[in-house]
């Protein structure tokens, strides 16, 4: 077809809708147009001159025209920023000649949360009257005008790479035909039988894989086999809740299945491992661990504190806006549906990724750049949760090629609760009440996909399983939901996730049996079939049991607070979870089948090769060099323009800020939060993780990941005596022996340590699939663990920070320094591979967490920052430069272990990441104090805190750094810019 | 009698809390209230002296940051609001309550809200939402809840807080009126720039602004 014929084609096809673009007024600067410039040069667009961006919308065609003007004057556009161009339904807009437009459109379907926004408006203010909502009223789409002697490949290029995801969104170059339609086709097939009684194995594989079921042969049969015994064929909607309810995602099929390690066997690592070493602590503060939506521990008189911490891996990969941002608003409506609901109060956030200078000609097929990744979960954190009115106060950001195809995002909440709300129960007869999001044809078979590998197709077969969130539908419903709760209108709730309302109504009613009228569920638009309004996993929605006698009251709250909430079933004593829609029966399951009839999984497990060379630690001729590259290294640089988009202060309960001192720019340890405004307790939050271990000595790995998240609440002030952790493991396929032995080691190394430190873990999740597969060859990840930690402070008052506060005051080094140098920075840096794996000294550890927590809690600490990434040289530099005083130490006084002579003495010292240090700046009055409070444990006084502006760093006699504050801040800046 | 405060909220509002906890410590009764409600019963007015619009994200910020719900307040509580600051209450935006106060024309006088103002925040310079610590000095104003020359230290939190005005007859009125309350300044007063200007406002006009048209 000739470009003539097309644009012909194109022009029947303009949008049936009024056309509203905004753009800035010349003169004025444009933000979107320039960051979307700034992304072009970096792909080396030099052609393009100028790149500006205007806001779309469209509206039915049935308004008038001064109707339309009015709303665009009273609501769309700015009178002293923005023009507004306004163009009649089925015309073309009057466009100017030399500039190249790229429109960009969410695809019919996908959540356009300012296009609901409007039409809300709109309809309140009386303004004008728009169609019913059976057709489409109004959609937001962004016109992007080029200038520069383009070709058509750069549009494209551009519109690809930065303007446009074409999972979620349809792209027009050269033609106005952006769309004005409601999504169309049924992806899961209405009612009716499966032929699965007679099928064979080859059958059963062919019907779970067509179906996206992701289920193993294993299971079909075992489906099979009870619908044999029931006589009769399973329904669509049966076989995909067995299909989500059995997915790798909701039922942790490795964790709790059966492990072949190299003939040992293991039956339910978790149960064996991390639950255990919950179970044998005993906490008597624990509330409620591993059974609910996110772990709940006692806190203050008669209040509760909660944590969880969600994966959401293949989601970010795909769309790393919509991912992270459905990801945060999944970990909220955990805390939200945990016991009877919690209130938000803290965020936390952990990223993974590939090198963001990857060349582009380095880049897999099928995957998208790190540094587009990177800003895409940025974004997508930064927007949902700041609309949430939740500081995101703690977290990290670690790159490792090994990311690329595949990049790890942790979401976290905690949850401050009534100690009285930490239980629910569920009754026969009580109403099942849907509330918040309206149910789409979205995120269908989101769980079956997070199961799976990822490929260099996963983008077009997924993209149903990608979504967009609206931040504000969750806001309404967190308001409601904390004044039904505290009203007692309710008897249990849960969050729709994974599985959407099958999982959710399936969980809840698993004891009793309920009944499901679909027909009843309120829709986004019309026309999904009953299969897929039960399995979609569409945002924002929370699943109630509410006494009968409570449900006009219940559902008043929802009203009041412009929130959707509707009676869709009731739960039952049948033992049946019973489907129907419009009087018809689509199914019917037995509860016990559901939940208990998954077959376990039987698996083999190789123990890893863990590397047990000792290679030489080359001595450093120019630390002052070293010590500025490792500031400089994207994992230990500064993540501050990361943090400066989280709003961090919102709920006013920060005590510590994430980034520490003078100029607030030096990155703390943990967060610390207080809670209640009318106590002086509150929680310190931290994290850890190291991928760099994961390969070399998964069971060190782990242990020392543990140790850092401890490490990280202590120094701010928690009570190691009060804390608990989380598990959040990211690894490659484990149906690879040799990846299942990592986990196994892993898990036994959370064991161990949690024993040792005791520290209770609360909750946990884990993804176990997360390779990227280009052709032949498999990327995995290297095995990540990443571990959460919430410790109690017992007084908010004598809470740390990191920056070193006054001149003379001495300084000590708490801890011991070994050879581990293996998964180092400095190793890294030198090119060295292997050696050994830091691991903390599980017999010491917990007591030098103990005395410092004395030390900080009896107030002799001004300052302390554990020493991690890049060892005591970085952390020295950090906590130098974070206070604006100089700094000077002495490697001869510093604790050490004993080491063969290959090791260079001060190399070590200076940038082995052993666990369990700390570097401490202590109140001279205190120093007597604080040195007993180490008696028998390693610590010892290492050097002062300057008036001097610089850091200076000597062996003995000798100086290895000597460097201005201003040097190591400008490193630590310049390292890691999105 | 102890002083009524109402802080109102909608979907989106996210330091109530916080905010009506601060007016109780200050010795002021703080309520809650729901747009919603004072829209069906916006005699509730009449008993309160102070009328806060505290920050977050109203209606989700689509469009603009606080554009929807200033919209909503000129069309729902129009003349309410002009009545109660005639009769000498205080109102009071914070961060995205400023944002809508912009757009209901309060500041610049009767029917000149939303498509008649001169003022408007746009988005920071740097193109994104930032949340630091600045610093703010208070003005000679008409705004009498603040001694003018305190300096005090305040987090700030915001993608759209650049204060542009049409003209710079709109930026003189304002000064000449006694309406600009707070500047962005360094800690220890000097003149500001970014980032102790977080947004690149004209003449570092904070836009925690205190809307004191009938003081």
């Amino acid at each position: 077809m000739g470009s003539n014929a097309a644009r012909e084609l194109a022009s029947r096809h303009l949008p049936r809708a009024w056309r509203i673009e905004v753009f800035r007024r010349d003169g004025l600067d444009d933000p979107d147009g320039k960051r979307a410039h700034a992304a072009a040069r970096e792909l080396g667009l030099a052609r393009l001159r100028s790149l500006r961006h205007g806001r779309g919308y469209l509206l039915s065609p049935e308004l008038e025209r001064a109707k339309v003007e009015e709303i665009a004057r009273a609501l769309l556009v700015d009178p002293v920023l923005e023009t507004v161009r306004i163009t009649a339904p089925a015309t073309a807009p009057a466009t100017s000649a030399g500039r190249a437009r790229v429109l960009v459109a969410r695809r019919p379907g996908v959540m356009d949360p300012v296009a609901q926004t409007i039409e809300r408006a709109i309809e309140r203010s009386k303004v004008a009257k728009l169609p019913d909502g059976s057709r489409v009223r109004v959609l937001t789409f962004s016109a992007w005008e080029l200038e520069g002697e383009l070709a058509q490949q750069d549009l494209v290029l551009v519109a690809s790479k930065i303007l446009a995801n074409d999972v979620i969104d349809e792209v027009r170059i050269g033609d106005e035909a952006v769309h004005f339609v409601l999504p169309g086709s049924v992806s899961v097939r209405d009612a009716g039988a499966i032929p699965l009684c007679k099928a064979s194995d080859a059958e059963l594989e062919r019907i779970s894989k067509d179906g996206h079921l992701s289920l193993t042969l294993v299971e079909m049969r075992a489906i099979r086999d009870h619908y044999v015994t029931a006589g009769r064929e399973p329904t669509v909607a049966e076989l995909e809740t067995l299909a989500q309810t059995w997915s790798e995602h909701c039922k942790h099929k490795t964790f709790a299945g059966i492990i072949d390690y190299d003939g040992e066997r293991i039956d339910n690592l978790l149960k064996t491992t991390i639950k255990a070493a919950t179970l044998e602590l005993a906490k008597p503060w624990c509330v409620s661990v591993f059974h609910d939506n996110a772990g709940v521990i006692e806190f203050d008189e008669g209040w509760h504190v909660c944590f969880k911490v969600e994966t959401h891996n293949h989601p970010s990969a795909i769309d790393p806006y919509g991912g992270s941002g459905t990801g945060v608003g999944g970990v909220i409506r955990d805390i939200l549906g945990v016991g009877l609901g919690a209130k938000p109060i803290a965020n936390t956030d952990a990223f993974f990724v590939g090198p963001l200078d990857l060349a582009e000609k380095d880049l897999p097929k099928g995957c998208m750049h790190p540094r587009r990744i990177l800003r895409g979960v940025v974004a997508g954190v930064r927007d949902y949760g700041n609309r949430m009115g939740i500081p995101t106060v703690n977290g990290g950001v670690w790159v490792d090629p090994r990311y690329v195809g595949n990049p790890l995002v942790f979401c976290g909440t905690v949850g401050l609760m009534p100690a009285n709300c930490a239980a629910k129960e569920v009754k026969p007869g009580d109403i099942i009440v849907v509330a918040g999001g309206r149910t789409g044809r979205d995120g269908i078979h989101g769980a079956t996909f997070s199961s799976a590998e990822l490929h260099e197709d996963s983008v077009v077969v997924s993209s149903s399983a990608v979504q967009i969130g609206n931040a504000l539908t969750e806001k309404r419903v967190l308001a409601a939901l904390l004044e039904a709760r505290d009203r007692g209108l309710y008897r249990a709730v849960t969050d729709c996730g994974a599985g959407g309302l099958s999982s959710a109504v399936g969980e809840m009613g698993a004891e009793c049996g309920a009944s499901v009228e679909l027909e009843k569920v309120p829709l986004k638009y019309p026309g999904l079939s009953p299969a897929e309004i039960w399995i979609s996993e569409a945002q924002e929605r929370m699943v109630f049991a509410v006494p009968p006698e409570k449900l006009a009251a219940l559902l008043a709250v929802f009203e009041a607070e412009d929130c959707d909430a509707t009676a869709i079933g009731t739960f039952t004593a049948t033992g049946k979870l019973e489907l129907a829609y419009a009087g018809q029966s689509i199914g019917s399951l037995d509860m016990h089948f559901l939940h208990e009839g998954t077959p376990k999984w039987l698996r083999k497990a190789t123990r890893p090769v863990v590397r047990t060379d000792d290679p030489a630690t080359p001595a450093c001729a120019d630390a002052n060099a070293a010590l500025l590259a490792l500031l400089k290294s994207p994992n230990i640089a500064s993540k501050e323009w990361i943090v400066r988009q989280y709003d961090h202060e919102v709920q006013a309960m920060g005590v510590t800020k994430p980034m520490c001192g003078e100029r607030d720019d030096g990155p703390g340890d943990g967060a610390v939060l207080q809670p209640l405004p009318h106590s002086r307790k509150g929680i310190a939050l931290g994290c850890g993780a190291n991928p760099n271990y994961g390969l070399l000595d998964p069971w060190a790995m782990a242990s020392a990941a543990i140790d850092e998240a401890l490490r990280n609440a202590v120094a701010v002030g928690g009570d190691p005596d009060r804390t608990a952790i989380l598990d959040n493991f990211s690894w490659g396929n484990c149906a690879r022996p040799e990846q299942l032995g990592r986990l196994v080691e892993a898990s036994r190394a959370c064991y161990t340590t949690a024993k040792a430190f005791g520290t209770p873990f609360i909750s946990g999740k884990d993804s176990l699939n997360n390779e990227f597969r280009v052709g032949d060859e498999v990327i995995a990840i290297p095995p990540t663990l990443f571990v959460s930690a919430l410790a109690l402070v017992p007084d908010v008052a004598r809470a740390v920070t990191m920056d070193l506060k006054t001149a003379g005051n001495p300084v000590y080094f708490v801890g011991r320094t070994h050879a581990e140098l293996g998964g180092s920075h400095y190793f890294a840096q030198r090119n060295v591979e292997g050696g050994r794996v830091p691991r903390p000294d599980l017999a010491l550890a917990p007591r030098t967490l103990r005395a410092l927590h004395q030390t900080i809690r009896s107030g002799c600490v001004r300052a302390c920052h554990d020493l991690s990434e890049g060892g005591l040289a970085v952390a020295a530099a950090e906590t130098a430069f974070a206070g604006e005083r100089g700094l000077e130490l002495d490697l001869a006084q510093v604790p050490a272990g004993t080491w063969a002579k290959h090791h260079d003495s001060d190399a070590v010292k200076l940038f082995s990441e052993s666990c369990t240090r700390f570097l401490v700046e202590v109140d001279a009055a205190h120093a007597a104090e604080f040195e007993r409070s180490f008696a028998g444990l390693d610590c010892a006084r290492v050097g002062s805190v300057t008036a001097g502006k610089r850091l200076v760093i000597k062996s003995g006699a000798k100086t290895l750094v000597d460097q201005p504050l201003d040097a190591l801040r400008a490193a630590h800046q310049g390292g890691f810019q999105g | 009698m102890t002083t009524q405060a109402i802080v109102l909220r909608t979907a989106g509002t996210n330091c109530e809390h916080e905010t009506a906890l601060a007016l109780e410590r200050a010795g002021a009764k703080a309520q809650l209230l729901h747009l919603h409600k004072l829209e069906a019963e916006p005699a509730r007015l009449d008993s309160a002296s102070i009328l806060v619009l505290p920050g977050g994200f109203s209606y989700g910020d689509d469009i603009a940051a606080g554009r929807v719900l200033g919209h909503e307040l000129r069309t729902f509580l129009g003349t309410q609001l002009s009545a109660f600051v005639e009769r000498g209450g205080f109102v009071l935006g914070v961060c995205n309550g400023f944002q809508a106060l912009v757009d209901t024309g309060l500041l610049e006088g009767p029917g000149k809200g939303g498509p008649a103002r001169s003022i408007a925040l746009s988005a920071n310079e740097s193109g994104h939402y930032e949340c630091r610590w600045v610093t703010l000095r208070n003005e000679p104003s008409k705004c009498t809840w603040l001694e003018p020359g305190m300096l005090w230290p305040v987090p700030v939190a915001h993608g759209e807080g650049r204060l542009v005005f049409k003209d710079d007859a709109t930026l003189a009125r304002l000064k000449a009126s006694g309406q600009v309350a707070l500047r962005y300044v360094t800690a220890d007063g000097g003149s500001a720039s970014y980032p102790e200007l977080p947004n690149g406002s004209t003449d570092a006009i904070a836009r925690r602004l205190v809307e004191a048209a009938a003081r």
